[in-house]
């Protein structure tokens, strides 16, 4: 492969590219979801591609593809995405964005009991290469963000209650390089992968983003920033929450590693194992409720696997056990922030405030 | 299976006459009608001298609908089914000793043994499953319609319900994406007056589920379905509608369950034996019996001969099942996940 140029892209513009790339590929795959398109059925007025999606990431599809591939729904997603669990078994490879992670409790069946376990319960003989895009996230502490202040049925994360399900892989991408990666081997799956992607990544994800076609590996995790003292375990944003705090503990003479999870499930136990090993200390970030959580499972994965090499107590950082509030002052206390990560970090040490 | 004549087919679309299958199909339809039956019988036998099956449920009474349907399809067409599937399996076409050995648990099983009488799948016949979430493989039949349509292929999918899946959002979806979409799929609704033990009438906002095509802007008509003909005819119909690019249908079949939900429910709490005796008087596979004999279009001789073979395939299906290997515990862990494959490129 020919070296092509690498630029600076949104999180949403790399995912958009690598549906697009992916699209010219293969004359099987497909877009469908609210509004991917939007104003559907009036181009004849001049309007098509109002909308493009909540993150922007669909926009401009259906001018290149048409809207027998990229196909606004109706809002049903019980319907739209039972139509991808039906089209992934019958030789299309749909990718189906479901708006807000929140609206899961009305296609959970199809994710849960349909999509996960198709390939299981029927033996092996069918694949279901479907990838459900779903946006997720509170503003958190920056109140110049436009759109937050959703309120609890638009901010949630959730992810726990998909990396519960076996059969389902659960990638978060937390960069506009793993996010196009990520989104390339997401499709390129034969099974159903679920891709969470921030609303409020920001300039923090955007970044260089080669022209031509990668992809990450889905089961991978990867340490982002080599550090001695500590392992901090970021997903999605979070992962810059931990680098952030890193840089402010090497200030003060705390070297911190920070590993990427970018793959909830299935979970990259030796990538963490392995920092843990070296670094002897874990604190988990994560932006979901604590209970039943990807970060208390990472725990206890590393207490059951890597208690030996642990020279304190592992340490999670998490959303409180509540409901997303609606208050940007409560919301900014809701998520995890750089300050807690250094707070944990100082009680590992047994330093600090 | 064959094509219809054009007699039949033409008769049907002008709704004058009497159409028939060709002769061709009519024997198939008695073979799969009695096969299904005697698989059904069988089970049930079965399941009374204390084989472990797992959960069943009989589809005894209904065998009409599922051939009548399938009989207007064409192999490359999809179908999906109901927890109530085993008939629609065979009718189109997953084989009867594969589908014992999976009741069975066994490893020779359509499924491997992982999937049991509610999962029942054979996508190399077009049957994409076995769906005890009401309503959900309705959905995934629109889903195959959208991929027929897609890829430009003149395949069509049929979708089984119940009546009592009538009432699940899941159904309503999938029929305003296929009408909006017009997308090639025929929704088959078996109204047995029974979703356990809650009763249609009590259950359902209209007389006639078929009334309900009327909100989806498409064809609906109720049929006898314990007249497999009937079925067919109008399957027929729906059938080459969607395959003209002009959209969904929906098939009201009215039809009788003649045993409880699943293996152990006593039908006496909630329906009378009186009942359940005059739906027996319409039984479907006596009717077509007749049909054939009465039009002289099948002998008593052929039809007997597809009867005591059915009871043969049904014989070593159940030897096939009871001398096939039990799974390993190491299968437990296996196709979790969906293997990947080097796609050759970027």
């Amino acid at each position: 492969m020919t070296t092509t140029a690498v630029r600076e892209l949104s999180f949403g513009q790399a995912i958009n590219e690598a549906i697009r790339q992916e699209m010219r590929r293969d004359p099987n795959i497909i877009v469908m979801g609210e509004d991917v398109a939007g104003a559907a059925g009036r181009a004849h007025l001049g309007f098509v591609d109002a909308w493009g999606g909540p993150l922007r990431a669909t926009r401009g599809l259906i001018t290149e593809f048409g809207p027998e591939r990229i196909l606004d729904t109706p809002i049903a997603e019980m319907g739209f995405l039972g139509a991808g669990v039906g089209a992934a078994m019958s030789g299309l490879r749909p990718i189906v964005e479901i708006m807000f992670v929140d609206l899961i409790g009305c296609c959970y069946d199809q994710i849960m009991n349909q999509a996960a376990k198709m390939h299981y319960m029927m033996g092996g003989q069918v694949d279901l290469p479907l990838v459900i895009r779903t946006a997720y996230g509170t503003r958190g502490g920056d109140n110049r963000t436009y759109g937050g202040g959703a309120g609890a049925q638009h901010s949630q994360t959730l992810y726990a209650v998909l990396a519960h399900i076996p059969g389902l892989k659960v990638v978060v991408p937390s960069t506009a390089y793993n996010a196009k990666g990520l989104t390339i081997s997401a499709i390129r799956d034969n099974g159903p992968v679920i891709m969470l992607e921030h609303k409020f990544l920001g300039l923090k994800a955007k970044g260089p983003v080669p022209e031509e076609a990668y992809t990450v590996p889905i089961g991978r995790a990867e340490i982002v920033r080599r550090g001695r003292d500590v392992t901090l375990c970021g997903i999605g944003r979070m992962t810059h929450i931990c680098s952030e705090a890193a840089e402010s503990l090497s200030g003060e003479g705390i070297d911190a590693e920070v590993v990427d999870v970018l793959t909830l499930s299935p979970l990259d136990e030796d990538t963490i194992l392995e920092s843990v090993s070296r670094t002897r200390r874990l604190v988990v970030v994560d932006e979901d409720t604590p209970v039943c959580s990807v970060a208390r499972d990472i725990a206890a994965r590393v207490a059951e696997k890597g208690f030996d090499n642990l020279d304190a107590p592992i340490k999670t950082v998490t959303a409180p056990d509540t409901p997303v509030p609606f208050s940007a002052v409560l919301e900014a206390h809701y998520t995890p922030g750089p300050a807690q990560v250094i707070s944990a970090v100082h009680e590992l040490f047994g330093t600090g405030a | 299976m064959q094509s219809e004549s054009k007699r039949s087919l033409a008769n049907g679309a002008a709704g004058v006459a009497q159409p028939l299958p060709c002769r061709e199909k009519l024997f198939w339809m008695y073979e799969r009608l009695t096969l299904i039956r005697e698989f059904e019988e069988r089970l049930k036998w079965l399941v009374e001298t204390g084989v472990p099956v797992g959960a069943v449920h009989y589809y005894t009474g209904q065998e009409a609908c599922a051939v009548g349907v399938c009989a207007a399809l064409e192999p490359s067409d999809w179908i999906a089914s109901t927890h109530r599937g085993h008939g629609h399996c065979i009718a189109k076409g997953v084989e009867v000793h594969r589908m014992m050995a999976e009741l069975y648990g066994k490893r020779t099983g359509s499924n491997r043994a992982k999937g049991g009488s509610m999962h029942i799948t054979d996508v190399r016949v077009g049957m994409l499953g076995v769906n005890p979430i009401v309503g959900m493989g309705v959905t995934h039949a629109v889903g195959a319609a959208l991929s027929a349509k897609v890829r430009k292929t003149s395949q069509v999918a049929a979708a089984f319900f119940g009546e009592g899946g009538a009432s699940i959002g899941a159904v309503h979806e999938g029929m305003n994406l296929a009408a909006i979409w017009k997308l090639p799929v025929i929704f088959v609704c078996e109204n047995n007056g029974y979703a356990q033990a809650t009763p249609v009438e009590y259950a359902v906002s209209v007389p006639r589920i078929a009334d309900r095509a009327a909100a989806y802007s498409m064809p609906g008509v109720t049929v006898d379905g314990q007249d497999a003909v009937a079925v067919w005819e109008a399957a027929a119909v729906a059938r080459e509608r969607a395959r003209r690019g002009d959209g969904p249908s929906l098939i009201e079949c009215l039809t009788y369950r003649y045993y409880g939900h699943h293996q152990g429910d006593d039908t006496l709490r909630y329906r009378t034996r009186k009942e359940e005796d005059a739906a027996r008087e319409r039984d479907c596979i006596r009717r077509f019996r007749k049909q054939m004999l009465d039009q002289q279009l099948l002998t008593a001789a052929e039809l007997d001969a597809i009867e005591s073979a059915n009871r043969k395939r049904i014989d070593e299906a159940v030897a096939f099942a009871e001398s096939s290997p039990l799974p390993q515990p190491g299968d437990l862990f296996t196709d979790v996940y969906v293997p990947s494959r080097d796609r050759g490129r970027q």
